[in-house]
């Protein structure tokens, strides 16, 4: 797993309208996900980014269109052969309150087992790597119940590693956290993505976070993709205003350099006028 | 490097296994008991005979008293092992119920299961007395599935609350109590004692002859059940996550609840409703060895024989010579646990 690996899939959409009961919420979407990079997906309350990634995710069966994983139809590959090469990790998920942090993480190990071969020596060595990565060996034998948010997310972080995919969708990993450990994960995942060559695509909400980590920016409005390209490219009063719907002044981030977006608001009108 | 798990990987197969470390001790500790309380079970009643000669007649060792043999290997032992099998199958539909509903309410007693299965039992043997003994489990089977099914289509999807699904369960159980009242008011007397004494929930002279209704049905669904632990681990973490990890969600879910559902009627039909085992073994057993099902199912499994086992003992000894039924007692036990978890869980 230290190993840099290429990663030489990609996922794809085409004409991608996806949708519960009502109306449509992604309509005819095309987009490439970069391989080997980070994708960020930013986008205004219930503009569709979510349902987006549930279906990249093969979560949510499109009314129309296509979602390509390596070029293939991701809904005639097995659920089992998608999953070794994509994990997802929901928002906010659930375990059960008595499950210890190794057995959450174990579970990741599923799509690389069967009924004779439940727990190979390779199955023990990820789980081990994914608890070292995470930093979560220390508390391994923990219940899930007993950690702190932040742990938590590191530990369903660890049970998405240990899956050993080379794509990772991420539905906004830190919704809940506060700003350390939001750092943390964004940090971790920029590690993963730097070491190995993972492709990872997160939904974020801070869109400062967003340009600060994201190689690759789309930004989604109404279900459609409004832009995308680096941060720098994305990242504009103009576009801002159209994806959001508020006013901003747009400046370079003093730590990293990358655009760094500052919403003006009512305070802010006021201190223009003074 | 990990010492919590008991890991199998022999060198020769392609074969690999891991449970909790705990898990043999417990089930041993488990079988122990159980076994004792069995054999003190059928030495009690009218006639006692002391354990050891329970041992020596049940194994076929000569004991000097030519009684025995008919009183031990006839008339109590198949109660007894009615009771462990009921409980096991209990215990197992119980933890399929809260693992793939991921609610910890979820017990086929608790939810209707049981009741829908009741129904159709005590509507064979009113209707048709003259049915085979092993036509109640088939009745059971398909009365369980009817309010299963009901339930899946009406409180199951989309994210339900936990307790919306009680509350519906809750809502089949009283119409299937109604209308196995009365079935029960307008049917023959005969026939209707009948039925009464097996509505109780109890083991009482049950014979080999329904024993060997049960077991098939325990063999196939309980080994079945046993196999999907992993499948079990991974529903249980969600439907979104389980998918994610490559579980094909729906098609593992029928097959878990039709084991689920399969148990259960089987179980009540051969011992009525014996109430709360279904709900509270599981939690003894997490409690016990965690909540990773490959541990879980078999510690829940015999954890739900031994709580039958006992109560059936109980039953007999605390009001000697009269008996109550081991339904009784697990009911008396069981509600105040359920009150317990409806409050936890808020």
């Amino acid at each position: 797993m230290n190993q840099p690996r290429h990663s030489t899939h990609r996922l794809e959409t085409k004409q991608l309208t996806l949708g519960y009961d009502g109306a449509p919420i992604i309509l005819d979407l095309n987009l490439a996900i970069p391989a080997g990079k980070i994708t960020v997906l930013v986008g205004p309350n219930g503009c569709g980014k979510s349902t987006l990634l549930r279906g990249l995710a093969r979560l949510l069966k499109p009314r129309r269109g296509k979602v390509y994983l390596d070029g293939a139809d991701i809904f005639k590959l097995s659920t089992k052969a998608v999953a070794k090469r994509l994990g997802m990790l929901p928002q906010s998920p659930t375990a059960p309150k008595e499950l210890t942090v190794r057995d959450l993480v174990a579970q990741g190990r599923y799509p690389h087992q069967n009924w004779l071969q439940q727990w190979s020596k390779e199955d023990e060595q990820m789980v081990e790597q994914a608890l070292a990565t995470t930093g979560m060996t220390q508390l391994a034998d923990r219940t899930v119940d007993t950690l702190s948010g932040g742990q938590r997310q590191r530990a369903w972080l660890a049970m998405a590693l240990a899956q050993d995919t080379e794509i990772l969708l991420l539905d906004e990993p830190t919704t809940f956290l506060d700003l350390a450990h939001q750092m943390e994960i964004l940090d971790l995942l920029d590690e993963l993505n730097e070491r190995q060559k993972r492709t990872i695509v997160i939904v974020l909400h801070d869109l400062n976070q967003a340009c600060r980590y994201a190689d690759y920016l789309v930004a989604v409005r109404e279900g459609q993709v409004h832009v995308q390209g680096t941060p720098e490219e994305v990242i504009t009063e103009e576009t801002v205003r159209e994806v959001f719907e508020v006013e901003s002044r747009i400046m370079p981030d003093p730590v990293a350099g990358t655009p760094m977006c500052i919403p003006v608001g009512r305070k802010g009108k006021v201190s223009d006028r003074a | 490097m990990n010492n919590n798990w008991l890991v199998i990987r022999p060198k020769r197969f392609p074969f690999s296994f891991r449970v909790e470390r705990r898990v043999p001790y417990v089930l041993l500790a488990l079988g122990v008991v159980t076994l004792a309380a069995m054999v003190i079970s059928v030495g009690q009643g009218e006639y006692s005979i002391p354990p050891l000669d329970v041992v020596k007649t049940i194994l076929g060792i000569e004991t000097g008293n030519a009684d025995y043999g008919f009183i031990v290997n006839t008339l109590r032992l198949p109660r007894a092992i009615a009771a462990f099998l009921v409980g096991v199958g209990l215990a197992i539909a119980g933890t399929i119920t809260q693992g793939i509903t991921r609610n910890p309410l979820a017990a086929p007693g608790i939810i209707g299961v049981n009741a829908g299965a009741s129904l159709a039992a005590v509507t064979l043997l009113i209707l048709l007395p003259a049915a085979p003994v092993s036509a109640l489990p088939a009745a059971a089977f398909g009365g369980a599935l009817t309010v299963a099914l009901l339930i899946y289509l009406l409180a199951w999807q989309g994210g339900s609350s936990p307790v919306r699904l009680i509350l519906i369960g809750i809502g089949f159980k009283l119409i299937a109590s109604a209308l196995t009242n009365l079935m029960i008011t307008f049917g023959e007397i005969n026939r209707v004692s009948q039925a009464l004494v097996w509505l109780e929930g109890s083991v009482y002279g049950r014979s080999w002859e329904e024993v060997g209704a049960l077991l098939p049905w325990l063999l196939v669904f309980g080994s079945l059940a046993l196999l999907m632990g992993r499948e079990l681990n991974a529903l249980n973490l969600g439907d979104e996550v389980a998918r994610g990890l490559g579980t094909r969600v729906e098609w593992r879910q029928g097959l878990l609840l039709l084991c689920s559902v399969a148990l259960a009627g089987a179980s009540v039909a051969t011992a009525g409703a014996i109430g709360f085992v279904g709900l509270m073994a599981p939690h003894l057993g997490r409690k016990l060895v965690g909540a990773s099902h490959e541990g879980l199912l078999p510690t829940a499994a015999m954890m739900g024989g031994m709580i039958v086992v006992l109560a059936d003992l109980l039953g007999q000894l605390l009001f000697a010579p009269t008996e109550i039924p081991c339904g009784t007692i697990t009911a008396a036990v069981g509600a105040p646990f359920f009150i317990y978890l409806l409050i936890a869980i808020r």
